[in-house]
């Protein structure tokens, strides 16, 4: 299987761990992946560029659209915000016509053309979808059992519902605890798997950001988990970076890893911590290593 | 069908244990709703249970609560859709406004945010002779904001009201849009100037709860980042919010990706010295993990591209402004 590739800014960025550690596991996977940050493909917005120019950031989306359609290959990102942005972009163009004319007389520029044929898909969603959670199994060299993870999905990847298609796809709204599962870790179900974790206002509202981040993770420890799991990349930043404000806010120990999905999915198809970039997180991933007997 | 249904309790006469769950086992029509099944419950088996409801219709907008965790209206919540026949549904009550008893909230918080933002009409001159005239199209568009029918819901499953009881919310900041946005209104920029403070329009998280809840469309994120575009085209650019939009935006149409290192500076305002030594300690630790984005901030191949692509779009939006 072959993916026309969005890694998305921060992958390469402030989290510089997660771009390595997903090529090692997709190659691993058998997912062959022609990136298309090589090709010129831009940040998708964020949802903030389409706070003062949605036209703009619909053109930027569509122009990658464009670009996967070139290469006639299905579209994949590693980033629950790229997920949303991307979706909801999408949209806006299948669903108008006139719309999608005039996103793509600006894109004629470059010689492209979006014709409305693009399904962006997180991996996440690769996973359940192309993979198939049975077929996952049979990569997990290294069960985690005795591991316990909790979700934490992003927002843009669980809303809204409607641009996320979960009506034709319900497998979404909980893929990512099958994806846990599959790889042997025992699923710790927390109310805060679907809130957001604060990145958004960091710069605005520091207080209420890393009191998000102080909620989320210290409700995760007190249900008995090891660690955070996510498949998006800003939250990884807000829970994992401001986890020490977090826990002088709440001033009480806190302390659990957030780890980026495919991470997760390396540790368990045999790859060792340093291979999936564990000792680059601000909250140290040591006693998750131990408990999976992995050395750190 | 049969289901069961778990209902959050909140009895505050009771010190010892004022809040339970408890559950109630009944034979409903599929086509029933939640809110039926609870007054089936309160009328055949339990009279203790408290909650509120009046048109069964979607209309009044009383029956807001959390059905399996979301806030919903439980007279428009079908119950097949929440549950398979033998299952379970839980019902609490709504989210971030003070339980009064089991599923019935006390809405002071909800009421006081909407008057917070003055909504009503405000029209400056003389009044016209009959009535104020408006376009048709301006009235289309403002229709969906007016479809709200108060529930509630988008309050009750705010992420930042849930952490900060400071902040505008979806609801009133939707209403605050309608008249924002009405072409009879004269008041956009002392409404605009108080909707950018701390508490307003840039403390959404922009985490699509309150759009994912609303059960009559009215999108309260959507209105909210329409008053933050609005906002910084009547000038009121002086914060971290619309600082970060405008960063982030010229670091896009410039490089075709995010500089990460230079937007949260941008945000704070570069003179702003106590908020950049605020991220010192963060900046260390991250720098000492080798968790920071390139040094040397490098646009994305063929960047010619992206540039002509912006002006092209600057272009036509600059001849739509004329």
């Amino acid at each position: 299987m072959k993916y026309a590739f969005f890694p998305g800014c921060v992958s390469r960025g402030g989290c510089p761990e997660l771009y390595p550690a997903t090529i090692k596991v997709c190659e691993r996977l058998g997912l062959e992946l022609d990136g298309l940050d090589k090709r010129g493909a831009t940040c998708t917005g964020a949802g903030v560029l389409q706070e003062k120019n949605l036209f703009l950031g619909d053109v930027f989306n569509a122009r990658t659209f464009a670009m996967a359609e070139q290469l006639d290959l299905p579209l994949m990102t590693i980033c629950s915000t790229c997920q949303g942005v991307m979706s909801q972009a999408n949209k806006r163009l299948k669903d108008d016509a006139d719309y999608l004319a005039r996103v793509n007389a600006h894109l004629a520029l470059e010689g492209l053309e979006y014709k409305g044929t693009a399904q962006p898909r997180h991996l996440l969603w690769t996973l359940i979808e192309d993979v198939g959670v049975e077929e996952l199994k049979n990569f997990v060299i290294r069960p985690l059992t005795n591991l316990r993870v909790a979700p934490f999905y992003g927002c843009y990847i669980v809303r809204p519902t409607d641009a996320l298609e979960f009506k034709l796809y319900p497998e979404r709204e909980d893929s990512l605890e099958r994806v846990m599962e599959a790889l042997g870790a025992e699923v710790v179900d927390f109310p805060g798997k679907t809130r957001c974790c604060g990145f958004p206002i960091l710069t605005i509202n520091e207080r209420n950001s890393v009191k998000m981040v102080a909620r989320h993770t210290s409700d995760a420890k007190d249900l008995g988990a090891d660690a955070l799991v996510t498949p998006c990349p800003l939250c990884h930043l807000n829970l994992d970076g401001y986890q020490p404000k977090a826990m002088q806010q709440a001033q009480r120990d806190i302390d659990i890893p957030i780890i980026h999905l495919p991470q997760l999915l390396g540790l368990a198809m045999g790859f060792d911590a340093k291979e999936m970039g564990l000792s680059r997180h601000i909250i140290s991933a040591k006693r998750v290593l131990s408990k999976i007997k992995v050395p750190a | 069908m049969q289901i069961t249904v778990s209902v959050r309790r909140y009895n505050p006469q009771d010190k010892e244990n004022p809040s339970y769950w408890q559950e109630y086992s009944l034979d409903v029509e599929e086509t029933s709703s939640v809110l039926d099944s609870l007054i089936k419950i309160r009328e055949e088996e339990d009279g203790s249970l408290a909650l509120r409801c009046s048109c069964r219709s979607a209309i009044c907008g009383s029956c807001a609560m959390r059905i399996n965790g979301h806030a919903k209206l439980a007279c428009n919540t079908k119950v097949s859709d929440v549950a398979e026949d033998g299952g379970t549904i839980t019902v609490e009550p709504a989210g971030v406004m003070p339980v009064v008893k089991d599923l019935v909230v006390d809405q002071t918080l909800f009421w006081d945010k909407v008057r917070q933002v003055s909504p009503w009409l405000q029209p400056e001159g003389e009044e016209p002779e009959a009535e104020y005239l408006a376009p048709n199209s301006d009235m289309t568009h403002l229709a969906g904001v007016m479809a709200c029918i108060m529930c509630g819901a988008c309050v009750s499953d705010c992420t930042v009201l849930e952490m900060d009881p400071n902040f505008i919310g979806p609801a009133a900041l939707a209403k605050a849009y309608r008249f924002a946005a009405d072409p009879r209104d004269d008041e956009d920029a002392s409404r605009l100037a108080a909707l950018s403070e701390y508490g307003g329009v840039w403390d959404c998280t922009r985490c699509y709860e309150c759009v994912e809840v609303c059960p009559k469309g009215v999108a309260p994120m959507d209105r909210i980042m329409a008053l933050r575009d609005k906002a910084m085209e009547a000038g009121y650019t002086n914060n971290n919010g619309a600082r970060h939009t405008d960063a982030f935006e010229a670091s896009v149409s410039h490089s075709g990706r995010l500089n990460e290192l230079t937007l949260p500076i941008k945000s704070f305002g570069i003179l702003n010295l106590p908020a950049q030594m605020s991220m010192a300690p963060v900046a260390v630790r991250a720098l000492m993990r080798r968790k920071i984005p390139p040094i040397i901030h490098k646009s994305v191949p063929g960047v010619k591209n992206v540039r002509r692509l912006v002006e092209s779009v600057k272009e036509e939006q600059q001849g739509e402004g004329e």
